[in-house]
């Protein structure tokens, strides 16, 4: 993986280019399907016009305001959503009788949608961030509360054993045997949660009108302008795309020590 | 056995319990007493009110799901045999994975009008990409002996997809189609928000428009029961669809 050979260098480029091809062909459709009036210019503007109305977005305050509104829901949401996931994994994985009292519980709890708690949280804070954060915060959790449950569970026994006949404290073998090799869950719960936050945070901005991307586009809608709206809906996507990629990236950086990521063929 | 019952039961009375005292007294107009929730449930929730209300939206989040699935499995299996559509293909996916489901609902209520229509095609176009995506990947990862031994014999066509394609990508589609579950109910209840004249997600904010709290409450009840009852028959279903593979991986574990 260090050293990819040309071989290897030339699939890789010629993937990358492929990847390009593909959506400058998604581009040039968008662009053409209005124009030859297959699909009303109204209802899908073409290309051209949604760049536009995304260069006269960026240059407005308004629009970095909304973006920053979005990020700072997800990104304190997403942490209290990792800390309290975190916490409550561990304390309920290391401890059996408690890990069977609430396995019901979680697995009562996990499925009920988080959007069924959006008219609570219009009583309860308004359009406000509050609003936000509680849907993200409910939505993200469960993402990582399992992973870390699932983690804990595939603890090696044998090395738990070993850590318990060498008297290891129970924080030391929290800190030097549970918690190393629940890692990587814990990665992919917090992937999962960061895609999630950000769905909850813009769908809460977009019902409810609390202040971010959502309610711009919201706005977007009812004012009728319509590449703009489309131009804010791509934006949405790119915020995805870019979480995932980041988070990916920093799980492989961050656990290129473990077994999950060292075996994985080069992707 | 019944320390069983006990520990799966336990918790949940408990909580229900504790609810149900701590709020007795409850004075609190947003938090009513967990009584008066109760009691508005079953006055709420009666059998006409499930036809008229939960029946539509059950009706197209079924229509939407299976929708979903089928265009998922089937533009999956196309693009992950395919290493080239896959490589062009691929950014364009992840993209629309990335968008958030729910932005799609006013660029669908502009093509679809306020329709079942427009409900069922917002289910769809939320839950087609992880079902897609899983699919894909599935596909590519099908065992390289396998599909050179069914190669070999001259496998191809509808055998090679029926007996090699869509059994070793089955676990993989279970997983996409477990995600689109969860997102299909989402989806269902926020399309019913925007425009609607019945359905769950209309008849739940309504409740909250006119602070009518207790069964507002109960609403959310029902919403959460209905999710963990999807997701339990879902549950059920995988384990039977995919009984052989839950029993392979159990031997290699164990080995």
């Amino acid at each position: 993986m260090t050293q990819p050979d040309t071989a290897a260098r030339t699939i890789r480029g010629g993937r990358a280019a492929l990847g390009l091809a593909g959506l400058a062909v998604l581009l040039i459709v968008v662009e053409v399907l209005p124009r030859s009036g297959l699909v009303s210019a109204d209802f899908l503007p073409p290309t051209s016009r949604i760049v536009a109305a995304l260069g006269a977005e960026a240059a407005t305050d308004a629009f970095w305001l909304a973006v920053r509104d979005t990020l700072t829901a997800w990104a304190i949401g997403l942490a209290i959503a990792v800390a309290a996931g975190i916490a409550v994994g561990i304390v309920i994985g290391a401890v059996p009788v408690l890990r069977a009292l609430t396995a019901s519980t979680v697995e009562f709890l996990r499925p009920i949608p988080s959007v069924a708690l959006l008219p609570l949280a219009v009583l309860l804070y308004g359009s406000d961030l509050g609003s936000t954060l509680l849907l993200v915060v409910y939505a993200a959790f469960w993402q990582v509360l399992v992973q870390v449950l699932y983690g804990v569970a595939d603890v090696d026994p044998v090395a738990e054993e070993t850590a318990r006949s060498f008297r290891f404290t129970a924080w030391a073998r929290i800190r030097h045997v549970l918690w190393p090799s629940a890692l990587p869950f814990v990665f992919t719960g917090v992937r999962l949660a960061a895609s999630v936050a950000l769905v909850l945070a813009v769908t809460t901005e977009l019902v409810i009108g609390a202040p971010g991307l959502g309610a711009v586009i919201a706005v977007a809608q009812s004012s009728n302008a319509i590449p703009t709206m489309y131009a804010l809906i791509v934006v949405t996507g790119l915020l995805g795309v870019t979480i995932n990629l980041a988070a990916r990236v920093a799980e492989r950086r961050l656990l290129s020590w473990h077994q999950s990521v060292r075996g994985e063929a080069p992707a | 056995m019944i320390k069983r019952v006990a520990l799966v039961l336990g918790l949940p009375a408990a909580l229900f319990a504790i609810w149900y005292v701590a709020s007795a007294n409850s004075e609190s107009f947003y938090v009513p007493p967990l009584r008066r929730i109760l009691e508005a449930f079953v006055d709420t929730w009666t059998p006409d009110r499930l036809r008229a209300d939960v029946l539509p939206s059950l009706a197209r989040l079924g229509a939407g799901y299976l929708l979903a699935a089928l265009i998922g499995i089937a533009l999956g299996i196309a693009i992950g045999a395919n290493p080239w559509l896959r490589a062009a293909a691929e950014p364009v996916l992840e993209f629309f994975r990335a968008v958030p489901p729910p932005v799609l609902v006013p660029v669908i209520m502009l093509f679809a009008g306020i329709g079942n229509g427009m409900k069922i095609i917002v289910i769809v176009s939320g839950c087609v990409w992880p079902i897609l995506l899983n699919t894909v990947e599935g596909v590519r990862a099908t065992d390289g002996v396998l599909s050179d031994t069914a190669r070999a014999y001259g496998i191809t066509g509808p055998a090679r997809l029926r007996r090699l394609l869509l059994p070793a990508a089955s676990p993989q589609i279970a997983a996409g189609l477990r995600q689109a579950l969860s997102i299909a109910i989402i989806l269902m209840v926020i399309s019913e928000m925007f425009a609607a004249s019945n359905g769950l997600g209309f008849t739940i904010v309504q409740f909250q428009r006119s602070f009518a709290i207790p069964e507002m409450w109960s609403g959310i009840i029902l919403l959460g029961l209905l999710g963990f009852l999807l997701s339990e028959l879902f549950r059920l279903a995988e384990r039977h669809v995919l009984a052989w593979y839950h029993g392979l991986r159990d031997v290699q574990r164990r080995s």
